[in-house]
This record gives structure tokens, sequence and C-alpha cells, in this order.
């Protein structure tokens, strides 16, 4: 196990770089130069000049790549054309609102779709089953931002529980930062609640047609106990597949509810750096991401092997 | 008085009727062998004894249990009386663990259930009957996984989970038709040793009427859900007076009628049609430790063999004694360590696909299992045809049609057959199918690698004759893969034993069947069912 964790670290790292390269070079073939924009179209050509030798726009391109991904190396991200402050801080504050919502959305919908997926699977072709998955299927098509619109007429406009967009900072107690927080959560998390709990209900269906699960009715275990004791643990692993797509949508994604929400997340930072070429943010951003999503995907297959112990002795 | 008395017992799934009017009883003590053919309805009574019969399932008349009335009986009831009064074994050992347990977790389980012990109690007794049913503790701690243990391995911890609070009766539905005979022989044991301990009633389901007539006091038997006979073992099976199981007697014996090749004049001049020549397989082994290097496993250890063509020759061993991996090797799906192998001359080894086109061509399988060989979503035609793209120039569509009409009509279909899917064909029909796939090539020699083991008796011997036919119409060599005697015994020539990757003996089928020399040979001679045997000793223990 620990040879495969070292190995998978290595092989993460390798990709980490390789992403690196493809970043930097579609940033540099796409058209748009930073010092212009942040001068103005009509700039004086000699400023223009030099703001491009101080931002070292005019070095060769391997040079510039070489001290990027140098700086990266130590936690150096470079400074944001526009906002003139390391990238590191800028993403460093947005983190602090979108991780929360990201693990708030994915505690909420694992909490919902589970015990719902479960509860079809277990009455499958009932109902119970038939309205459950129905509502799914209406939870995976509605959009989330006509979703989140509905929510905050509900809870803010009318019941006035919380408030209606922006976010306070976790300065004004953590309260307020959670209050501000919890809509757009929720407008998140249903959509992937319902694909999720169709997930689960499926991979129990699979699970409960195998033959342990009638080795462990044959034993005297009552449905109640077999459905949650023998085939949850076995359904767990395409749920855990999902999951960790979810958080990795769920930390970046989240451009549209972040701005029907008025939140200072990492989905409109990099908006708003593509629109002002603002091209270091937007790197930093995307090896962020790219990070988070191999770290999540070794922290899945960690969890593949604790569910599966099959998948133990393998390695 | 009857421990379990079914009385006029019918059942419809979903409209469809399974059984009509069963009668059976099995008294405490007793071993009652219920024989029949896949859709006869064994399993469904065996399933409405436990209650856990499909959604969508009506059943009529009585089903007595130690007093209790179990169609009447609420699921409660049933929880308690299952796994304690009453356990089930299962046909597939390999799927009938859950692989995320432990053993001792899924032994514990149960005895925690249904006396309330505490933890360590429920896994002292667990630990005791998995002893019992020959898992020491040196070798299988509670904490082994299912996946850790072998097939023959896993069937035991099934029969400890459902023998775990001595029930008062054991429904046994196949429980050794996945394992090879040695296996079998010792699982058959066991619960025959578990029967005489506790006064264990056991219903032994199978198809196989010799284990019946080793194992049971009384047999029923049963056709399409209805019982067509019942009485004493040696009587029912000596007399055979009902005419199904007669056939079914005659068809568990049957060996196809064929000239034998051999006695042709000049056979030992012939040039073999397939020459293997001291082929050795290693597959990596698993890594011990960080730095140690992987010891590899051998599982073909320097085999020299040859087949002459015309001749059936059947290669018999114990599961994982590396017949298969020989056969994959000799199909050129997987390359020899070492060691050489020649069809027809041809040397089949370092050669690209391209050019073992024309070995392929010469060679064809046919599987186990002809469900899973088959594209579903693929007619007949398709299917059967697929072995054409090996052909030098590719045939018209007439040409093809034309082809897959003959092979078709030679195995005993219609050539209308081709427009139909293969979920529209029985088991058998099947097997017509695959063997027809196998030679629409016209190939040389047919590897054949347990092909009637997933079959019913009776169909079982309709496709030896089939084999016995196309041996001898379209000079077709035969290697079969068996850990079946009495197919090595029904249709070839020459048998070969091999036993931890290497051949201990070979010679004539008959000589070898009848004289066994090595260790390996005389524990499957030992070990295969007999039907002839086993009434002549019942007999003999009845008059004693």
């Amino acid at each position: 196990m620990l040879v495969y964790l070292l190995k998978r670290i290595a092989i993460g790292l390798a990709t980490l770089l390789v992403a690196s390269a493809v970043v930097f070079s579609v940033l540099e073939i796409i058209p748009g130069d930073p010092a212009l924009l942040m001068l103005g179209m009509n700039a004086e050509p000699d400023t223009l000049a030099a703001l491009r030798e101080q931002m070292g726009l005019n070095q060769p391109v391997f040079l510039r790549y070489l001290d990027w991904v140098s700086g990266l190396a130590v936690g150096d991200f470079g400074t944001s054309y526009t906002y003139s402050s390391p990238v590191l801080e800028l993403i460093g504050e947005r983190v602090m609102v979108s991780l929360p919502l990201a693990l708030i959305s994915l505690f909420l919908s694992t909490v919902i779709a589970l015990p719902v997926g479960i509860f079809a699977a277990a009455r499958r072709g009932k109902p119970a089953d038939t309205i459950t998955m129905g509502a799914a299927q209406v939870g995976v098509a509605i959009p989330n931002f006509w979703f989140a619109l509905l929510l905050i007429y509900l809870f803010a406009v009318w019941l006035r529980l919380v408030p209606a967009g922006g976010f306070p900072g976790w300065d004004a107690g953590i309260w307020a930062g959670l209050k501000a927080l919890i809509l757009p959560a929720i407008a998140l998390a249903l959509p992937q609640a319902a694909i999720l709990a169709r997930v689960t209900r499926s991979a129990m269906l699979e699970v409960l047609g195998e033959d342990y699960i009638r080795t462990a009715r044959a034993k005297g275990m009552p449905r109640r106990i077999v459905l949650w004791h023998h085939a949850l643990r076995n359904a767990l692993i395409p749920v855990l597949t999902i999951l960790g797509l979810q958080f990795a949508f769920l930390l970046a994604g989240t451009i549209i509810i972040e701005n029907v929400f008025y939140l200072p997340g990492l989905g409109r930072l990099v908006f708003q750096a593509i629109t002002q070429r603002d091209l270091i943010v937007v790197e930093g951003v995307v090896m962020l991401l790219v990070a988070t999503v191999i770290i999540v995907n070794i922290l899945v297959d960690i969890g593949y092997a604790i569910v599966d112990p099959r998948l133990r002795t393998r390695r | 008085m009857s421990l379990l008395e079914i009385e006029n017992l019918s059942l419809s799934i979903a409209g469809h009727p399974v059984l009509k009017d069963v009668d059976l009883q099995i008294a405490p003590g007793e071993v009652l062998g219920v024989v029949g053919e896949s859709g006869s309805g064994k399993s469904m009574s065996a399933l409405t004894v436990m209650q856990l019969l499909p959604e969508l399932t009506r059943a009529q008349g009585r089903v007595t249990f130690d007093g209790i009335d179990i169609l009447a009986a609420p699921e409660e009831a049933m929880c308690r009386l299952r796994g304690d009064d009453l356990g089930m074994v299962f046909q597939e050992p390999m799927t009938a663990l859950n692989p995320v347990k432990t053993i001792g977790e899924q032994v514990a389980e149960g005895i925690r259930w249904h006396t309330g012990a505490n933890r360590p109690d429920a896994e002292a007794r667990a630990r005791a009957i998995l002893d019992r049913v020959g898992l020491p503790e040196s070798k299988f701690p509670l904490s082994r996984f299912p996946h850790e243990l072998s097939g023959g391995q896993r069937q035991r911890v099934v029969i400890a989970i459902a023998c775990a609070l001595k029930p008062k009766l054991l429904i046994a539905d196949e429980p050794t038709t996945a394992l090879d005979v040695v296996l079998q022989a010792q699982i058959l044991d066991l619960l025959r040793d578990l029967v005489e301990e506790n006064r264990m009633g056991l219903m032994l389901i199978s198809h196989d009427l010799a284990v019946v007539a080793d194992m049971a006091d009384r047999v029923t038997v049963m056709r399409h859900g209805v019982v067509m006979e019942s009485g004493p073992t040696a009587t029912v099976l000596r007399e055979q007076k009902h005419p199904y199981t007669r056939q079914l007697a005659e068809a568990s014996t049957h060996v196809p009628a064929r000239a034998r090749p051999q006695e042709e004049a000049g056979k030992e001049e012939q040039t073999p049609l397939l020459s293997v020549s001291s082929v050795t397989r290693d597959y990596p082994g698993r890594r011990k430790g960080l730095f140690s290097k992987p010891e590899p496993f051998r599982a073909v250890d320097n085999v020299s063999f040859s087949l002459v063509p015309g001749h059936a020759v059947a290669l018999v061993g114990r599961s994982g004694c590396g017949k298969s991996t020989l056969a994959r090797m000799i199909l050129a799906l997987d390359r020899p360590t070492s060691g050489e192998i020649r069809l027809d001359g041809e040397a089949l080894g370092g050669k690209s696909e391209h050019e073992l086109r024309h070995a392929r061509r010469n060679m064809q399988v046919v599987f186990q299992d002809p469900y899973g060989s088959f594209n579903p979503r693929h007619q007949v035609e398709r299917l059967v045809a697929e072995p054409l793209h090996l052909l030098d120039t590719k045939p018209s569509v007439t040409e093809r049609r034309e082809r897959v009409a003959e092979a078709l009509e030679s195995v005993g279909l219609k050539a209308s057959d081709m427009q139909k899917y293969p979920h529209e064909f029985s088991g058998g029909q099947r097997q017509r199918v695959s063997i027809a796939r196998a030679i629409i090539t016209r190939p040389k020699l047919i590897v054949a690698d347990e092909p009637v083991s997933a079959l019913d008796v009776s169909i079982r011997a309709q496709i030896l004759d089939l084999f016995a036919d196309l041996n001898q119409r379209l000079d077709l060599t035969y290697l079969f893969i068996t850990h079946d005697l009495t197919v090595a015994r029904a249709i070839t020539d020459e048998v070969m034993v091999m036993h931890d990757g290497r051949i201990v003996e070979s010679g004539p089928t008959a000589a070898v069947l009848e004289n066994p020399e090595s260790e390996a040979a005389k524990a499957l001679v030992a070990a295969a069912p007999d039907l002839e045997r086993a009434i002549a000793a019942r007999l003999a223990r009845e008059k004693a």
C-alpha cells in the first residue's frame, strides 16, 4: 500500500508538470496582450514597451515558463496584473469561500442522496421508487441557478431567514459566514444529490441481485440489515467515483451560483481574470484545480481500498 | 414423524406455473436426493421451504417444517428459522460470500443474530464450526477474506454458515457442481458426517444421479415441476421403473457409438497433427516485500505430447492444475515461456496475428458456457460466420450464407436458425451453435474446454453424440479439457492426466481409468461418482 501511494504521488507530480506546460502554452497561444489591456487602447508605445519589459513579457517563452514553474514549486504563483497583489493571496481569499461551499454542498448531497438511493432500491418498482426517482429526474433537469432564484425568493425575500447574497467574510463570525453560504450550498447540492441518488440506486440494485445477498438472507438476517450491512458497502465503489468527480466540479464549476449569490469565490476570480487577460491568475487557479483533482483521485482510490479488501492486496 | 412435509405444492411466478402438486418428505437424519434437469423445479421447491422465492410468486398447498406452516409464517418467523433450524448451501461458492466481509464476520453474524451472543462468544463458536468444516485456525484465521480462499474452501465457509447453529434441516442446492471431482468428494463426505453427527435432515439437490445414488437414502425425481417418481434410492435407481428415471440413468452413462480410429492400420507412421514439446509457462508472482524480487508461478511445467489426426484425447485434472493455461497456449492465445508448439508441422511461436491466420483456421475452440461466449446482440449468422475472416479470400455474401447454413445443418440445426438471436435457443442448442462456429473454417483440431459441464445429462448425451459424429464425418481431432471422467470415458481414445502443471500419466482412456498408476490419476478416479458402483455399494449396505 505504501509503495502504491508513493507511486501515485510521483505520478501525480508528473501530471502536474505536464499540466503546467499545457496550461502555459494554451494561454500563450490565445490572443490578447496583458500590458495593452492594463494600460488601455490609447497607451503611449513607450509606456507600453516599458511595462512589457517590467512584466517580463519580452523574454523568450521558454524562459518565462521556467520562471513561472520554478516559482510554483516554491509557492510563488506570481503577481496579478490587474490586482497588483500576489496570486497566492488572491486565491487564498477566494478558497476561503469556495472550499467551505464545496464541502457543505458535498456533505448535503451525500446525506440526501445515499438514503434516498437505498430507499428507492429497497422498494424497486413500487410507487415509492417511481416517485423518488421521478423527483431525482427533475432534480437533474432543473438548472441550479433557477433553483437558486427560487431559494432566494423563499428563504431570503419571503421568510427573511438568510441574506439574499454577498459574503460578509469569516471575520464577521462563523455563523454569519455559514448563513451566507447555506442557500448556494443547497442550490449546488440538489442537482448533485439527484445524480448521486440515481447512481446509488442502480449500484444497490446490482448488488442486491448478487448471490451473497441470498446467503445473508438464508442466514436469517432481515432485509433491512442485509441492505445496510451487506449491500451498501459493496455498492459504494461507483458512489465514491461520482463523489470524487462532483467535488472537483463543486470547487470551481460554481461560477453561475457565485454570480447569483454574489459570492467572491474561485469561479468568479477565474472568470474575471480571463476577461481581463490576467493570465498569471488564470494559470494559478487552473494549476490549483489540477492539483485538487489529482489529490481527490488519490483519496478516492484509498477509499476504494478501504471499502473493498480485494483492491488492497492487488497492489 | 416427518421433519419437512410438502403436500400438493403448486407454484407460479408471474402467472407461469413452475411447480404442480409436488409432494416431498424428509425425516430427521434422512438424506433426500432431489434429481432433475434444469427447469424441473427442484431449486424452486427448496426456495419455497426457505421462503426466499423471487417476487410475484404465488404458492398453494402445504409446507410444514417441524410443525410450522411455512407458507403462512410471517417474515419475522422465517428470519428466526433461516440460519437456525433451517440452513441452505448454494451452487456457486465463488460468489456466495460477501467480498467485503471477513469469513469470521460472516459466520459469526448469524450466530449473534440468532443467539444474542456477544462478539467474543460468537467468534469462538464461529471458530469452532470453521475448524469442524476443515478450515483450521492456523491457515484460516477469522480475519481471512473470501477472495483469499479457493472455491472448495469458500464452499466450506458457506457450509459453516449454514450449519453453525446445528440446523434440523440443511438444503444443499447443487453444492458441488462447480467443484472438481476431488473437492466434490470431500464436500460430500463433510455433509454426510454433519448429517450423522446432528441427526440433521439433508435435502440434496443435484442433476448428477451418481452423486445422489452415493448420498441419498431416498430419491425424488422431478421434471417440468412435477414429481415423476419417489422412493428408496437403491430401488428407484436399480429398477428404473419410471421411463424418465431410466432416460436420466441412460443419459448419464451414455457412450456415443463411434468407430475407433486407432484400430486403423498404420497409425504409427502418421505424422502428429499437434505436437507440444517441453512447453513451460511462468506467471509473475506476487511481490513479497518492497525490494524482494517476485518469484514466478509455474502454471505449466515442461509438458510434451502429440496428437494423432482423428484421435480424441482428454486432458483431465483438478481445478488449477494448468490445463486451461496449456489449452490457451495451444490456441495461440497465450505464449509459452519456453518450449514449442507445432500444428500440422507449423510452429506457432513468435508469429504475428496475421501470420497465425492459417493456423487459427485449422484449430477452433468450443467453450463451456455457450451463452457467455456469444454477443447477445448479434444474429446467429454473424456469430457463426465470425471465424471466416481467417480465410485468405473474403467469401461473398451468398457464399458466406451457404457455409453458415451448411455448418448449422451439420450440427443438427436448421439453416433458417441463422436469423435468430442467442437467447432464442436452449442451452443445448446454443452449444450446437458454438460447435457450428468452430467447424465453419473446416478445421482439423477442435479444442473443447469443458464443453458439456454446463449441460443437463440428456442434453449432454446428445452433444457427446454430435462430437462423436463430427469426429468421423469431418475427420476432426479433439482435445477435450475436462475434470469429468465420464466425459473422458464416453468420447476419448486417450487420456492425459495433469497435476501441478505436469502431465503425470497418459495412455488409452480405458486403461488409465481402469488402472490408474499416478497418485493424481488415482485420486481423480476414486473421487469420480459412478452410478453403478454407488448403487452396488448402497445395496451391499442395505443387506448388511
